[in-house]
């Protein structure tokens, strides 16, 4: 076995999120750290010594300007260069939440140009308010490094930015390259088709979360570090009962985990 | 020049916040637009040079997929694209709190590597693009909805108008200010009526056309001056305007809470006699399983979770500025009832906020009411307040990465002059750091007071003194803030890793008063202060020494730092973009110095500024209220009767509000604010997982029965001490580690008859605490929620909140996969429940609802739900036991609404059927109606299920305690219940159940 890969969790600047996707990471074998981005920035830590980057889920800025928006000004005008120096190698970066924003407004997501300009975009929710709820998740794409081996999952979202939108020569590309890693489904399965809830935000074709045409870099809607243990399942506890009756006991984890291991395994 | 960019949405694409808006309108003033089209606008008041701000407006401010955005004036041509008949620009006032401008300054900073300077800065607005035909006065009206005039001003203009203007835009909110006022020294030695008047009214600042010009009230009695006036004599001198406002400050009721310190009548202080007594003989007598840590001294009350963590919980009310301006002060108050755990011992990180609301009628009919007599300035309808209020919690829980787990929405029309925001936050502290207690802190004479965080301006100058005013039309708009929850979120996490590394020795935060009382209190530490105002930062220029020391300008915190970790700390917060500054040094010369530009302007004693003011003697009277018991026939329908339960605001789903509410940030949400097979019933508490690694939970709840205190406070006291606990029981919380927090909201607390009822609520409060040996770890108090004002005749009017106490109440649940929701889990499990059903109606949502639908307004009646601790104290260790061994499939309180709803919740959280039979119903005398048994509010009362094959085992542990089998659930999807007389009285289907209960706030 090989030593352990070392994540580095950005925090700062009203990322919040960065505890528990720390302790996600820790706990599928990781050796994580939460680097504040001003100490990238000044130079004091080094992204170049770290396997995976981890951009969490969070409020950074507010939202002022539109979501992920100013934080991915601050990583274009004080980290290009490392950034860019970081996805060229054979390196892992997944941003949740408020992280995928920040990669898709970026421009490291749906594939990173050395502009770093942006293509894509997360906008408001169709219902023009902030959610909070728990979707499911079909994985679809065979090169996603993160999504390997899952099928559908059970996650909560919590934003109000979270509608995926592209002109339709973009989403053609992401079709054809296998980029499309999570789409929104119903509980068995089949295709939201953009209906609520199904379907929480209006996503065009139910995108809730896409990778680059190597698989390596991932971002996601959905906070798969919000569901590590089974315990944080809605209905855990209605699980628990109705498996005790069948001489079951309750599974440990949650949904969310594999996809931190997926990131472990890949050093392996 | 100050340079505009727009921001639209592209012409192309639907604009859904617009849309939203456009809803909203339409619903809230029955005005339909064609469309709304919304921009944000950015007037950046600083030179640049033209490519610079060209790189700004393409690659900044727009998202380049869904935006367009344009470049300064003329306007006309970008907009025309858009479509529109009318144009609405809304921008702040001077002085508001502008975050998005904050924002894009420093965004522009970033991108151009460069920075701003003194007031160089960039303002925030937005136009609103309205398409339909409609007069101006329509317009007006719509735009009068889409802002608030005490922090916000409008433009509005018809298309025509803005191409021959060639545009529109708001004057710059540059502050200006005139000269900072001189210091004065006041005179104290005048006549007892003139002194009452620089109490009410505030210091004498000079006349203008003959007109006194009045700082604003100092809120002190004559008592209050007499003292201050003794000490200054007895000092040979005057006191500054400083040390006046800075005393006013200390002493008022909202901080040192005067009322709950008076001697009343031949009470020793209700606090003293009946909360911290109830807590001191619980200690006692709990001695080794004590698991207080500290109580009553901090800024939140710290309890123990285990050997190496503690827990912080603190709830606050920010009523009078969420009476003003709803989102601000909301958001305010939980931006800054979040600082008390950040300020508890050496602080500790920020793990669940809760919230409860008390609105007025936001549905029935409106009758407006004006604060002043010329009716220019209206009370706000309570749907505004609310969705203001609950805006703000959104933004500050959110924003913050804090679950906001638990909460409740109350109405009652007597909220509607001034509603209440109850705001709550509980943090997780290591129990020791550097081998040293966490909860433990002390300045030392010779630290650095150092102040971080956001700059000071004239915000919230008298707020303390003003929430302890009744509201009028003279209420200084200054007290109205918008919290700022990233510059706080990036000083609390800069705080914590200074705390990890042991860089300070105290820290409190600022709340009311500013620095006059952070700095105040954390100088008792170590027995004295000297301050250089001079080095405080601030927003703009211009303000007076005594305005700098007592501002409440939010998102601050102040540290005690040793000299020679100075450099370290500052060097910390400089590096996470966090804005510090030292300020002066504690001491130990017993008084507190204030010094600005090199004169000294306030030099006080510190006991006497602590503990100099005389102590209030107050009486109080109890008169029972007499209200009859109505006498009500059975209803016809007992289906319907059932539905009309469920769809009663007060009960119905506030589904909404937990949705735009982040609660599952951080992981460790295990029991939920919503339940169910289809995640839609509120649940009566939560439970959260503190430590990602632990099993150990901590469950959290709130309760309270303003409607019993009509009839009896004592009761309504008891009622929410019980279902509180209870409500934590049902959950899997140990029964024996629960602790309380009380908030009072009263009104026209100078009454006798108010006081009177306050020392009843409190003598509950000890009694029952004592009963269920939950201590009250801490608590607050707001004394004066009354409106005083005009209805739409003009003629005045006085509204004051229903008396009020809400606890809260958190418990430790050893082992989280023992918890338990309300849920029914599989057909063919039995239905049980525990506890007597009285007749016990009297304040109730059945008799409001009765007198609502046959008089128009609520039946008090007499019988108000007691509580009986011969019968609970019994049944609740039981219950828990029982949970504990996996007897129970599920959990429910019997609460507001009786067994019906209850019920009710459980059939719709399982999405399974259930048969009942009201006739096995264990109940007390002459209980035994239909409509009784289903709407009784007796306290007590539990409703679970239970497996059949542990029923044997289950009835066995419960042996001797009142319960019954009433029922089972069935796979069909239908409540059917039967009546006493064994006819079937109800028969509904579970969707239509659902639609009773979600159709009341189904678009909001």
């Amino acid at each position: 076995m090989s030593a352990k890969p070392k994540a580095l969790i950005l925090t700062g600047y009203g990322i919040n999120c960065d505890w528990e996707t720390e302790f996600a990471f820790n706990q599928a074998g990781a050796q994580a750290e939460r680097v504040h981005i001003n100490d990238l920035i000044a130079g004091q830590r080094k992204l170049s010594d770290y396997q995976i980057l981890a951009v969490p889920g969070g409020f950074s800025y507010g939202d002022d300007l539109g979501s992920g928006k100013v934080l991915a000004n601050k990583i274009r005008a004080g980290l290009r260069d490392e950034i860019l120096g970081f996805v060229s190698g054979d390196r892992l970066v997944i941003g949740i939440c408020n992280g995928f924003q920040v990669l898709v407004k970026s421009g490291l997501l749906p594939r990173p140009t050395p502009e770093l300009n942006q293509t894509v975009t997360l906008t408001f929710n169709l219902s023009g308010k902030y959610e909070d709820r728990w979707v499911w998740l079909s994985a679809r794409s065979d090169k996603c490094v993160f999504t390997t081996g899952i099928e559908r999952i059970y996650l909560p979202i919590a934003h109000g930015e979270g509608r995926f939108f592209a002109q339709e020569k973009e989403i053609a590309g992401l079709k054809k390259n296998d980029q499309i890693a999570f789409q929104y489904v119903d509980s068995r399965g089949k295709p939201a088709r953009g209906n609520f809830p199904e379907n929480p935000n209006g996503s065009v074709l139910d995108i809730a979360g896409i990778c680059d045409p190597t698989g390596r870099i991932f971002g996601m809607m959905p906070h798969p570090e919000r569901f590590l243990n089974f315990t944080s399942h809605p209905n855990w506890e209605r699980e628990k009962e109705l498996l005790s009756r069948q001489g079951k006991k309750l599974p440990e984890e949650g949904d969310g985990f594999r996809i931190f291991q997926n990131a472990v395994q890949y050093f392996r | 020049m100050a340079t505009r960019i727009q921001v639209f949405t592209k012409p192309g694409l639907p604009d859904y916040l617009g849309e939203r808006a456009r809803k909203r309108i339409a619903r809230d003033l029955g005005i339909e637009l064609d469309s709304v089209r919304i921009g944000e606008i950015y007037t950046i008041d600083r030179e640049f040079p033209g490519a610079d701000l060209e790189r700004l407006r393409r690659e900044l401010f727009p998202d380049p997929v869904t935006q367009e955005s344009n470049l300064s004036e003329p306007a006309p041509v970008f907009l025309k694209s858009q479509g529109f008949d009318w144009i609405v620009e809304i921008g702040f006032l001077p002085g508001v709190t502008d975050n998005p401008g904050r924002t894009a300054r420093e965004a522009i900073e970033d991108l151009l590597g460069m920075k701003f300077r003194g007031q160089e800065t960039v303002y925030t607005s937005r136009q609103y693009l309205l398409g339909g035909r409609l007069d101006r006065a329509l317009v007006e009206q719509v735009a009068a909805g889409l802002f608030n005039p005490l922090i916000e001003r409008s433009a509005v203009r018809s298309r025509e108008e803005f191409e021959r203007e060639g545009g529109l835009s708001l004057p710059l909110p540059r502050v200006q200010l005139p000269p900072e006022a001189p210091v004065l020294s006041v005179d104290l030695n005048l006549p007892d009526e003139e002194l009452a008047r620089l109490g009410r009214q505030g210091i004498l600042e000079g006349t203008r056309d003959g007109r006194e010009i009045r700082r604003g009230p100092l809120a002190l009695d004559l008592d209050y001056l007499h003292a201050i006036r003794d000490y200054f004599n007895r000092e040979g001198r005057k006191p500054t305007d400083l040390e006046l406002e800075s005393i006013a400050q200390t002493w008022s009721e909202h901080c040192k809470h005067t009322i709950f310190a008076a001697c009343l009548d031949r009470v020793d202080g209700l606090f003293k006699t009946y909360i911290r007594r109830a807590t001191e003989e619980i200690r006692k007598k709990q001695g080794r399983k004590d698991f207080c840590v500290s109580i009553f001294t901090d800024n939140a009350g710290v309890i123990r979770l285990n050997r190496d963590w503690n827990l912080a919980y603190k709830v606050e009310t920010h009523n009078t500025p969420s009476a003003l301006d709803p989102y601000g002060g909301a958001i305010t108050g939980i931006v800054g009832v979040n600082r008390d755990p950040l300020g508890t011992g050496k602080g500790s990180r920020l793990v669940v906020n809760t919230y409860g609301f008390c609105f007025g009628d936001p549905i029935g009919k409106w009758e407006p009411l004006f604060r002043d007599r010329e009716k220019e300035n209206p009370v706000l309808h309570p749907r505004t307040v609310f969705e203001g209020v609950r805006r703000g919690v959104e933004d500050g829980g959110n924003k913050s990465g804090i679950p906001t787990g638990f909460g409740f929405v109350r109405f009652d029309p007597r909220y509607r002059g001034k509603p209440l925001v109850f705001v709550g936050t509980l943090g997780l502290m290591p129990a020791r750091i550097g081998g040293k207690p966490t909860e433990q802190k002390g300045a030392r004479p010779g630290d650095l007071i150092v102040v971080a965080g956001g700059r000071v301006g004239k915000d919230g100058i008298h707020g303390a003194t003003f929430s302890s005013e009744e509201l009028h039309a003279g209420s200084p708009v200054t007290a109205v803030q918008i919290g700022d929850p990233i510059t706080q979120k990036k000083l609390g996490d800069a705080q914590l890793e200074a705390r990890d590394r042991e860089l300070y020795s105290s820290v409190t935060d600022n709340g009311a008063g500013g620095i006059s009382c952070s700095i105040g209190e954390m100088a008792r530490e170590c027995g004295g202060c000297r301050v250089e105002l001079d080095q405080v930062p601030l927003k703009y220029p211009g303000l007076a020494p005594y305005e700098i020391w007592i501002s409440e300008s939010q998102e601050r915190m102040t540290y005690a730092v040793p000299p020679e970790k100075a450099d370290e700390f500052l060097r910390l917060l400089a590096s996470r973009g966090v804005e510090a500054a030292a300020i002066g040094k504690f001491t130990d010369s017993g008084r507190c110095v204030v010094t600005y530009r090199g004169k000294t302007l306030m030099d006080v004693d510190l006991d006497f500024l602590h503990d100099g003011l005389p102590r209030r003697k107050l009486k109080s009277k109890w008169i029972a209220p007499r209200h009859p018991e109505p006498a009500l026939k059975e209803p016809g329908d007992y289906g319907k009767a059932l539905e009309a339960m469920l769809s009663r605001p007060n009960l119905a789903s506030k589904e909404f509000v937990v949705r735009q509410f982040d609660h599952e940030v951080q992981g460790g949400s295990v029991i939920k604010p919503l339940v169910g097979v289809e995640e839609d019933v509120h649940s009566e508490a939560v439970v959260y997982r503190p430590l990602p690694d632990s099993r150990e939970g901590v469950a959290i709840t709130g309760s309270l029965f303003p409607g019993y205190g009509d009839i009896d406070p004592y009761w309504m006291a008891a009622a929410a001490i019980d279902q509180a606990v209870r409500n934590l029981v049902a959950v899997g919380a140990d029964p024996e580690r629960i602790a309380l927090l009380d908030n009072f909201c009263w009104c026209s607390s100078d009454e006798p008859e108010r006081l009177g009822q306050l020392k009843r609520t409190c003598q509950a409060c000890y009694d029952f605490a004592l009963h269920y040996q939950a201590p009250f770890i801490s608590g607050k108090d707001s004394m004066y929620n009354d409106f005083k004002g005009f209805d739409a005749r003009g003629g005045p009017i006085k509204i004051s909140v229903p008396p009020t106490l809400l606890i809260s109440a958190i418990g430790i649940v050893s082992d989280l996969r023992r918890s338990l929701t309300l849920t029914a889990k599989s057909a063919g499990d039995l239905v049980y429940v525990l506890g007597l059903t009285r007749k016990e109606m009297g304040g109730g949502q059945y008799y409001a609802a009765r007198g609502e639908k046959e008089k128009g307004r609520a039946y008090v009646g007499a019988s108000v739900p007691r509580v009986r601790p011969e019968e609970t104290l019994k049944l609740y260790p039981r219950v828990a036991d029982i949970i504990k061994e996996g007897l129970v499939a599920s959990a429910a309180p019997v609460g507001e609404g009786g067994l019906g709803i209850s019920l009710a919740r459980k059939v719709m959280a399982g999405c399974l059927g259930m048969g009942i039979d009201l006739a096995l119903v264990p109940k007390g005398p002459g209980a035994g109606r239909d409509d009784y048994l289903l709407f009784s509010e007796s306290a007590g009362r539990f409703l679970v299920t239970v497996d059949p094959r542990k029923s044997e085992k289950f009835e066995k542990r419960m042996k001797g305690l009142p319960l019954a089998r009433i029922g089972t659930v069935i796979m069909e999807p239908v409540l059917k219940i039967q009546g006493v007389e064994g006819k079937e009285i109800i028969s509904i289907k579970i969707e239509k159940l659902k639609e009773a209960y979600k159709k009341t706030f189904k678009d909001w």
